[in-house]
């Protein structure tokens, strides 16, 4: 039977205020174990939350990124459950009345763009984090006892709901890619996955195609990379299908994607039933945002990444493939957009270059590009030298590798390795006489049809420029000479 | 007279006028103190050297000159308010040994205008409770019938102001918490309107409901306190911000054309007959001072005691998960997790409180909040409409605070219900979030009766001058407990 | 309104209190009658009644994203019945 995967996706962003979403603690991440902690985030007896405006702004600023409608009423709602990483016993979250809701966000799949709708988006705040030590350490199920530091307690978050629109492991990673990529436009998170400030949960269930009854739905969680979520949900349809053709069923259960074993794996079930007993928070007041407020928030957002790709295809006559490359990093595509501002002829030209021999360093350096000795000026300025035939394509690699450790101007390089080409037809012709000469016997071998060696002489004649004659006038001339 | 016999205002002006130390009288009251402590046990924590360090303290400050509103007065703090490096326990064996690090603003307001903090007051456990019989450190016994209870939650600060063991204390209000322990020994108590006091480190029984309000010697003590406690604070979200007035200056205006409102859904079949002659007494006594008596109907108040009772124990059950053993407060051991959390949730808490706490994770559990708390908080908007709709006739409202005066110790500890009964005048001013307080007003076989005025929203002043008014013109009917009884029991008890 | 034993039971676990038999005995009994005096709510029509969570009308009380001092951890961890390392200690999640 032909069975087609359903994958919804919930994931977990801290967004990077200054302080936590009801407290004036710092969020700042690695710090030692609590010591970003005050009565408030601690859950003290008496202690009262006060919302972080700028989480509102922040939270705000995601749901217009992703399509939401931003809700003019909201409220913050009380999450019960007991875990030692949630000192309250509660979490201050949304319910039903969450601050955006129905959006969408487009990925690029097989058969074309992609349309993801996104339920909800509701704030809340984070719980603490938990080390399981002692015994099998590390793993929750077999750890004597764990440690408890509350510094991440608190920090905002937002949790973007998906509907299940997606139907393929490949789907969710470019989901996430590109969700990923617009908060990082944004500026609203590191969305750095190892620290933990962006995280996935998926829900995953298969059905024979063409079924409008959907199939029983697992949670995977603790995929902690994208290609982890990808691997882990591509297993997990595997196995569900393994099962419903061995008629076996599928339970309602929490797996874990178990990196060691490259396998999913299930959770111990928590005793009962969840029963979060959700009521409306007495200790805040409602949110409620003006139509202008939420306009404004609209228009303070950056261009985002699905409209710069295609502004640098209308603007810059890039290929849609070369578009979304430079797109996919807000850096890399600001500091293009520099490079063909300094020289708007070639923009092409210069995205080649990024997209081969700077891309190529960028990757053996793994630093932000700005923060590389080479600027977006000097690369224009380069791909202009060969443009007018200064240099050559051959000698602009070299002066590139110079100005990449060094940061000099092309131009300077060039000058003080006196590396100008060579385009006097008096200076080429000389040289192209000294070879003929020199190499008699070589000459005759191509007169008599042996074509394959024609390259060689046009390399002697360089050489004997060292290395600075147009290659294109050595090539023209030097076929005018012997071909008379 | 003594004087710790003093009111607030009389000893305050006694030490800003050099009359009087603050260390004199900070410990005269010590000794005062510890001969009736051991009778009545209106205190968990008497922190009487933290309090001599501070008059001492004060006096020097008081040398320069400053002026302030509380200068070098000692006052009782409700043991639900957080003190900084002072024991703080609701009452419960689950806080027994908790130091916060943080002091409540109510707290710090009083030490910043020059109160010294003399100790913490017994309570109901986590304020839950009408009679201080649930504290997990025993009974207090009330000043005025030492067989009786002295009312709750705030049972210990009512008899601490009722003995002269403080000349004032700080109370809190759910429910009636502050009105009820008031009218029961004798003295003066106000729960503001909701949002009118911080509620930063009031230790939460239901968010939604909790006031800080003051108990004291007098009406014009009670404004004095309003004074010093009332304000906007940027820790609290749901603190009001409305202009700081001065509580004090009004209360001297005469009540010509004041018109109150007689509601009557709190004149009950089965309410003490003594209880119904005094109020019907003020009432007239109102009358004389030149107010209009209406009489006005809120049919829903009957509905009051259901409301609170879903909505109060839902809260609570919510604000009450935290003492999980994990980061403060008793721990209790268990092989994991979830056991360590049963065993110290369930040894930590008394049986008002874990029913309260069943009875609230109930109400909220899936299935059942439609039923209950969604239907509580619709019935909520109608009471409170009710009051908006009476208060566009009258200016206040006069009731009775309690249907009877104190109880017996053990009287209605079997069962529940007719000890929620017992604060059925009380609760739906809570509902409504209203300001009310409730003064001494006659007695019954010796035992004090309240008469509660009930204000409209952030309107204080109004019930306070009415209140005020009522005392100046009834000052010679005023009775003491007998101290000299209470210090003999004392002796008997050591 | 009548609960039964086992309904008791799960609440209990809900809010993490261990209950002897005698306790699962009395809270039944006394939660039943409490919950049925509320039952009075149900004589009245709230179908146009919208729930009121705050008593006063208040809207956005927001706090400026301004750092302010965390207590140091010795203060942090000076109620903690058991700690280890900088940390509060559990024991283990089943």
């Amino acid at each position: 039977m032909n069975y087609e995967p359903v994958i919804g996706l919930e994931v977990h962003v801290e967004l990077k205020t200054n302080t936590k979403l009801f407290c004036g603690c710092s969020t700042v991440f690695g710090i030692e174990a609590n010591t970003q902690v005050c009565p408030v985030c601690l859950g003290l007896p008496g202690t009262l939350p006060v919302i972080n405006a700028k989480a509102i702004e922040f939270a705000a600023k995601v749901g217009l990124a992703l399509n939401c409608t931003v809700a003019t009423h909201s409220k913050m709602d009380r999450k019960n459950y007991f875990y030692p990483d949630l000192p309250k016993a509660y979490q201050i979250s949304q319910y039903d009345q969450p601050l955006n809701m129905n959006g969408y966000l487009e990925i690029s799949s097989s058969s074309g763009t992609k349309r993801i709708k996104i339920v909800r988006i509701h704030l809340e705040e984070d719980a603490g984090k938990l080390v399981h030590a002692g015994g099998k350490a590390g793993r929750l199920d077999a750890s004597e006892y764990s440690l408890v530091d509350y510094n991440r307690g608190g920090v905002p978050l937002v949790e973007i709901v998906s509907a299940p629109d997606l139907n393929s492991g490949e789907e969710a990673y470019e989901y996430l890619t590109s969700l990923k990529n617009i908060l990082l436009y944004i500026g609203v998170s590191d969305c750095n996955m190892e620290e933990g400030s962006l995280r996935c949960d998926a829900n995953v269930s298969v059905h024979p195609k063409g079924s409008s009854v959907l199939g029983t739905k697992v949670e995977v969680k603790n995929m902690n990379s994208f290609k982890f979520c990808k691997q882990a949900i591509e297993y997990e349809i595997k196995r569900q299908i393994a099962r419903l053709e061995n008629h076996e069923a599928i339970l309602q259960e929490s797996r874990l994607w178990d990196i060691t074993e490259n396998k999913t794996r299930v959770m111990r079930s928590k005793e009962e039933a969840h029963d979060y007993r959700y009521f409306p928070e007495p200790d805040l007041v409602p949110i409620i945002l003006s139509s202008e407020w939420i306009d404004g928030i609209k228009e303070s957002l950056p261009e985002l990444p699905s409209e710069k790709q295609k502004r640098f295809i209308q603007s810059y006559q890039l290929s849609e493939y070369d578009a979304k490359v430079l797109v996919n990093d807000q850096s890399i595509a600001a500091w293009y957009e520099l490079a063909v501002q300094a020289y708007p002829t070639n923009a092409k030209g210069i995205a080649n270059w990024m997209m081969g021999d700077l891309a190529a360093q960028l990757n053996e350096n793994k630093t932000d590009i700005f923060k590389l000795k080479i600027e977006p000026q000097h690369l224009a300025e380069l791909v202009e030298l060969i443009d007018q035939n200064v240099i050559s394509s051959k000698q602009a690699k070299d002066i590139f590798l110079e100005m990449f450790q060094t940061g000099q101007f092309p131009k300077m390089i060039v000058k003080s390795k006196n590396l100008i080409q060579i385009n006097d037809p008096l200076i080429i012709e000389q040289a192209i006489s000294k070879i003929i000469n020199e190499y008699s016997q070589i000459v005759q071998q191509y007169k008599s049809g042996k074509q394959s060696v024609f390259g060689f002489l046009v390399g002697k004649t360089i050489q004997a420029t060292d290395g600075k004659a147009n290659p294109k006038m050595v090539n023209e001339m030097l076929k005018k000479n012997l071909d008379v | 007279m003594n004087l710790e016999q003093l009111s607030l205002t009389e000893i305050s002006k006694k030490i800003s006028n050099h009359e009087v130390s603050s260390v004199e009288v900070t410990e005269n009251l010590i000794r005062h103190i510890e001969k009736t402590e051991p009778a009545l046990h209106s205190f968990i924590t008497v922190t009487a050297d933290l309090a001599l360090d501070a008059a001492r303290k004060f006096d020097e400050m008081n040398i320069k000159g400053e002026s302030f509103l509380l200068g070098g007065v000692p006052i009782a703090i409700k043991d639900l308010l957080c003190t900084k490096n002072i024991k703080t326990t609701c009452a419960s064996r689950m806080l027994e040994n908790f130091v916060p690090p943080y002091t409540a603003t109510a707290v710090e307001k009083i030490e910043q205008a020059g109160g010294i903090i003399i100790g913490k007051t017994n309570m109901d456990e986590f304020a839950m409770g009408s009679s201080t019989e649930t504290s997990y450190f025993g009974k207090t016994r009330n000043p005025w019938d030492l067989d009786c209870v002295p009312g709750g939650s705030s049972g210990g600060s009512a008899s601490s102001v009722a003995a002269h063991q403080a000349y004032a204390a700080l109370g809190s209000d759910t429910g009636g918490s502050i009105r009820q322990p008031a009218a029961f020994c004798g003295i003066v108590g106000l729960k503001p309107t909701y949002g009118m006091v911080s509620r930063f480190g009031l230790i939460a029984f239901a968010s939604s409901l909790d006031q800080v309000g003051p108990m004291t010697k007098t009406v014009e003590d009670a404004a004095l306190l309003m004074n010093v406690l009332s304000g906007y604070d940027s820790k609290d979200s749901t603190s009001a911000q409305v202009p700081i007035s001065d509580f004090v200056m009004p209360l001297k205006k005469n009540l010509k054309g004041m018109k109150i409102g007689v509601p009557k859904e709190f004149f009950i079949d089965g309410m003490d007959l003594e209880v119904k002659a005094s109020i019907e007494k003020a009432i007239t006594q109102l009358e004389q001072l030149g107010c209009t008596m209406i009489p006005v109907s809120l049919p829903h108040t009957k509905y009051s005691l259901s409301v609170y009772y879903i909505i109060a124990p839902a809260e609570a059950s919510s604000n009450l998960g935290r003492y999980d053993g994990v980061r403060y407060g008793l721990r209790t051991p268990g092989d994991n997790l979830n056991q360590m959390y049963e065993k110290t949730r369930s040894s930590g808490f008394g049986a008002e409180v874990k029913r309260r706490i069943m009875l609230g994770t109930y109400t909220l559990s899936s299935g059942y909040y439609d039923a209950y708390y969604l239907k509580a908080m619709k019935v909520r908007r109608l009471i409170k409409s009710e009051f908006d709709q009476v208060f566009q006739k009258v200016d206040c409202l006069v009731t009775p605070t309690t249907p009877t005066p104190a109880f017996r110790f053990g009287e209605k500890t079997q069962n529940p219900l007719s000890m929620y009964l017992a604060d059925i005048f009380t609760i739906s001013i809570n509902i409504a979030g209203v300001p009310a307080i409730s003064i001494p007003c006659g007695f019954s076989k010796n035992k004090p009766i309240g008469l509660q005025l009930i204000g409209k929203p952030f309107e204080e002043s109004t019930i306070l001058q009415v209140a005020y008014q009522y005392e100046q013109s009834t000052l010679s009917n005023q009775l003491k407990p007998n101290l000299k009884k209470i210090e003999e029991f004392s002796k008997n008890e050591l | 309104m009548d609960l039964s034993y086992a309904e008791v039971r799960y609440i209990a676990k809900l809010a993490r209190l261990e209950l002897s038999e005698k306790e699962v005995e009395s809270y039944t009994a006394q939660l039943s009658t409490v919950l049925e005096y509320m039952q009075q709510l149900d004589e009245l029509n709230l179908k146009d009644v919208e729930p009121l969570t705050h008593v006063f009308q208040m809207q956005n009380v927001f706090r400026e994203d301004k750092v302010a001092m965390s207590l140091p951890q010795k203060q942090i961890l000076q109620n903690g019945p058991e700690v280890q390392s900088g940390h509060f200690k559990v024991p283990q999640i089943l």
